[in-house]
């Protein structure tokens, strides 16, 4: 599986990559990130054909995850690819217009890792 | 007649020896003097009333001024009273609009210090998930990769290392926003000061208000001399350029034009006598008519409750006191670029090693 984290906190990658280290090393799921909402887009473009996970940060300067969120969904993909967003502790209303706008599923910060596994492995 | 007049008049009457016309003409000259005589006395007696008179205005006058000095005595001291009311409503003024700040930034802060500590949270637990997997590597004899995983934790305790200062910078920032500014100058790295506010505004919007949002962008000059400033008041000038021009871009953008990317950019930039900040935005920049009144006490176009228009005001006293100054570069319907030039203080030695 294919993920694309998109976060502003660059540390968020070497964080992934030591919480997946096994996934990772094994290559049941592989990780890419995106710095910002526009870097996450353009990675969408130039790889339209791969099936991607995307899990996505809200608070963001520039586009914002909601932002990206309504881009990615807006497009005529089929499959559409699965949005999950990560909202901050008690941020009701980020997560009611995330719904609306059709994501999938959701994550809240600080991010447990383990149920994000269980998740994952889920999909 | 005068009775000395008339005593000659008597003996000349009653003389033989002078001719009846020279008698004539004497009398004739008795009788003019006298009328003259007659005259200058009521004219003096005139003039004695007049001066009655004026003796009477001016113990008047003089009564009415008094009562006015008195007047003027009793305005001077309420004014001096008010005075020191305005002074004192001004100091609590000046205290509550840094509180509400304070409260701005509240939820910036809350928002800054949730990712370093969670950070600090993920990176040790995953430190001490890697630690058993080392010992495990190191119990089946393969030291190489118990090694490399031991290169990973350490880098992990400097992550952990970074983001708790991360933290501490932050709750440390606020608590000398909050404090009364003892004005003191400390050596301070301007670019530092600059991005800590710049976060702490863009999120403290942020979170008031989730409709906002803008990009920002950082340019600062690498070699920029730190300089002596007091730290917490040229933070809060930079947090009221910061937020007014997130404020201009975000009214902007409520104009709902398609092609509209609101953007704040922060400069920094060594000049040759000093350093410049450049708070820039992409709003609509400020009206000519208004230009001249923006720096003014409680001169705000915010709707009531949003601004107290002493935002400009204090920040121009601020640098003011550093011996700096504020320019304002904008185009009607383009944007403001606020500028702020600080002098670096020569032979001004802080630190003594
Ligand atoms: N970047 C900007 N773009 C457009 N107008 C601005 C900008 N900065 C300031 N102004 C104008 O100057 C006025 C005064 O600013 P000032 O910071 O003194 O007070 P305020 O922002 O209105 O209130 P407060 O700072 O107390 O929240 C603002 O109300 C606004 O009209
Ligand atoms: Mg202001």
């Amino acid at each position: 599986m294919n993920v694309l984290v998109v976060d502003d906190e660059e540390d968020v990658k070497l964080l992934f990559e030591q919480r997946f280290r096994k996934e990772i090393k094994s290559g049941e799921m592989e990780f890419e990130f995106a710095f910002s909402g526009e870097a996450a887009l353009n990675y969408l473009a130039q790889h339209q054909h791969e099936a991607v996970l995307i899990l996505s940060d809200i608070n963001m300067p520039g586009m914002s995850g909601l932002e990206l969120l309504k881009k990615i969904k807006e497009k005529e993909s089929a499959p559409p690819p699965t949005v999950v967003m990560i909202t901050a502790y008690g941020d009701d209303e980020n997560y009611k217009i995330a719904m609306g706008l059709g994501a999938d599923d959701f994550l809240t910060k600080p991010l447990d890792f383990t149920l994000l596994k269980e998740k994952l492995k889920a999909i | 007649m005068n009775q000395h007049l008339q005593s000659i008049l008597n003996l000349i009457q009653k003389d033989n020896l002078i001719s009846a016309e020279q008698k004539t003409t004497i009398i004739k000259a008795l009788k003019d003097a006298d009328k003259e005589l007659e005259i200058t006395a009521f004219k003096l007696d005139r003039t004695e009333k007049v001066k009655r008179t004026t003796a009477i205005l001016l113990e008047e006058t003089i009564e009415e001024l008094e009562q006015k000095r008195m007047a003027i005595e009793e305005t001077n001291s309420a004014l001096q009273k008010s005075l020191e009311e305005l002074k004192s409503t001004q100091a609590q003024l000046i205290q509550s609009e840094k509180m509400a700040s304070l409260g701005e930034l509240t939820a910036g802060i809350a928002h800054e210090i949730q990712n370093p500590l969670n950070f600090v949270n993920n990176f040790s637990e995953v430190s001490n998930e890697l630690i058993d997997e080392m010992k495990e590597e190191f119990r089946n004899g393969e030291t190489e990769e118990g090694f490399a995983i031991a290169d990973d934790i350490k880098q992990n305790l400097e992550k952990i290392i970074h983001h708790g200062k991360r933290a501490d910078a932050i709750v440390k920032g606020m608590l000398e926003h909050s404090r009364t500014s003892s004005g003191e100058k400390v050596e301070t790295d301007i670019n530092a000061l600059c991005d800590e506010y710049l976060r702490l505004s863009f999120h403290g919007l942020r979170a008031k208000d989730k409709s906002f949002n803008a990009a920002f962008e950082t340019h600062f000059d690498a070699n920029l001399p730190r300089i002596n400033v007091a730290s917490q008041d040229i933070g809060r000038v930079l947090l009221n350029l910061i937020n007014n021009a997130f404020y201009a871009v975000n009214e902007k953008l409520k104009e709902g034009k398609s092609d509209y990317n609101p953007g704040v950019e922060v400069i920094t930039r060594k000049t040759e006598k000093g350093i410049e900040i450049s708070v820039k935005d992409n709003g609509n920049g400020i009206p000519e008519h208004i230009k001249d009144k923006i720096f003014q006490p409680f001169f705000t176009t915010k709707p009531t409750g949003k601004g107290t228009g002493l935002g400009l005001s204090l920040s121009y006293d601020i640098v003011k006191a550093h011996g700096g100054e504020i320019k304002i570069e904008s185009i009607e319907g383009h944007g403001a670029n606020f500028i702020i030039n600080l002098p670096v203080e020569k032979f001004h030695i802080t630190r003594v090693l």
